[in-house]
């Protein structure tokens, strides 16, 4: 039973977080924040496509630079 | 507009994911005969369609606005992981998806299960089912998630069902996996759409008013898809540096 909740709950941790975890992360910060500014009164309707872009090429950069320290190493 | 990137981005995303799954019923059905792959494939299918006729006016009750955040926060989630694993990809950081290994390793191991002899051969039927509803139920997610978020559930299903019937028969015709299909590039487009979806959804739902109304959403379709095209140039130049070194 336990082994089945298990395997239920890393099914749905692997589809819907999958490999980067920061990027759920990301996401989530994103809305909040774009979602507390609307709260606010401010329309910052330009911030989570921007924000978006930068957690994109934030994940790519670190995993460029990993795979380089990867290289290093061997 | 707003409609047909909607159906674009169903299709691409069942397509993908169907040719995935195509590759595994290919495997078994070949190998072991079609009978029980195939009605694992059809007991798979009838289990999605009856998640997305469950769900799909289910979720279409809940009011808009904390749906569209709701759904658009999960998009985002799932596109961005899309999108990093197709611009890693395409810059050469991350192997190619490539049906034709998947192939061989599935037929292998169908080859090293015995067989009960029984009519009914449930390794066969087990791995299709597996393969049809883990792949497709990626594809129900998106189909109703969009069709609940943009009010358009029918289109959103069209798009995936029109997928499920084009990769199904042309895999039955051809009766091999479907290599040549750029299943890569797919999956960068379709990254593409979710994240931009999601990220448009997620901000209307948190109570953004976008200038230009649906329009955009073309503006973060464009902004997504050069920012990811210059990542996959950044990548490309890097490893073509690193190798001359």
């Amino acid at each position: 039973m336990r082994r089945a909740l298990r395997s239920f709950a890393h099914f749905w941790y692997d589809f819907v977080i999958g490999d980067d975890w920061r990027m759920a992360a990301a996401a989530v910060v994103i809305l909040a924040v774009t979602g507390l500014a609307a709260h606010h009164g401010f329309n910052l309707w330009w911030f989570a496509p921007l924000a978006v872009v930068a957690t994109v090429g934030g994940s790519v950069l670190m995993a460029l630079r990993s795979s380089g320290e990867r290289r290093r190493d061997r | 507009m707003h409609t047909a990137l909607l159906v674009i981005s169903t299709f691409l995303a069942s397509s993908v994911e169907m040719v995935e799954a195509l590759t595994i019923v290919l495997a078994v059905g070949l190998t072991r005969g079609w009978r029980s792959a195939l009605l694992g494939s059809g007991a798979a299918l009838v289990v999605l369609a009856a998640v997305v006729a469950v769900l799909g006016p289910a979720v279409g009750h809940v009011p808009l606005a904390p749906l569209r955040l709701f759904v658009g926060a999960l998009l985002l989630i799932f596109g961005l992981q899309w999108l990093r694993k197709a611009i890693l990809r395409a810059g050469g950081l991350k192997a190619l998806h490539d049906e034709d290994a998947i192939y061989r390793t599935a037929v292998e191991q169908a080859r090293n299960t015995s067989s009960t002899g029984r009519e009914m051969d449930w390794y066969s039927f087990t791995v299709a089912f597996k393969g049809v509803f883990l792949e497709g139920f990626e594809v129900a997610f998106i189909v109703v998630t969009f069709g609940a978020s943009a009010h358009q559930l029918g289109p959103a299903a069209a798009g995936a069902f029109a997928a499920v019937i084009i990769v199904g028969t042309i895999g039955v015709v051809l009766r091999v996996p479907l290599g040549r299909v750029p299943e890569n590039t797919m999956k960068f487009v379709v990254g593409i759409m979710l994240t931009s979806f999601g990220t448009f959804w997620g901000s209307e739902g948190a109570g953004i008013r976008w200038p230009g109304g649906d329009t955009a959403i073309l503006g973060v379709v464009s902004l997504v898809a050069l920012s990811s095209i210059g990542l996959v140039l950044v990548l490309r130049r890097r490893q073509t540096l690193s190798e001359a070194r």
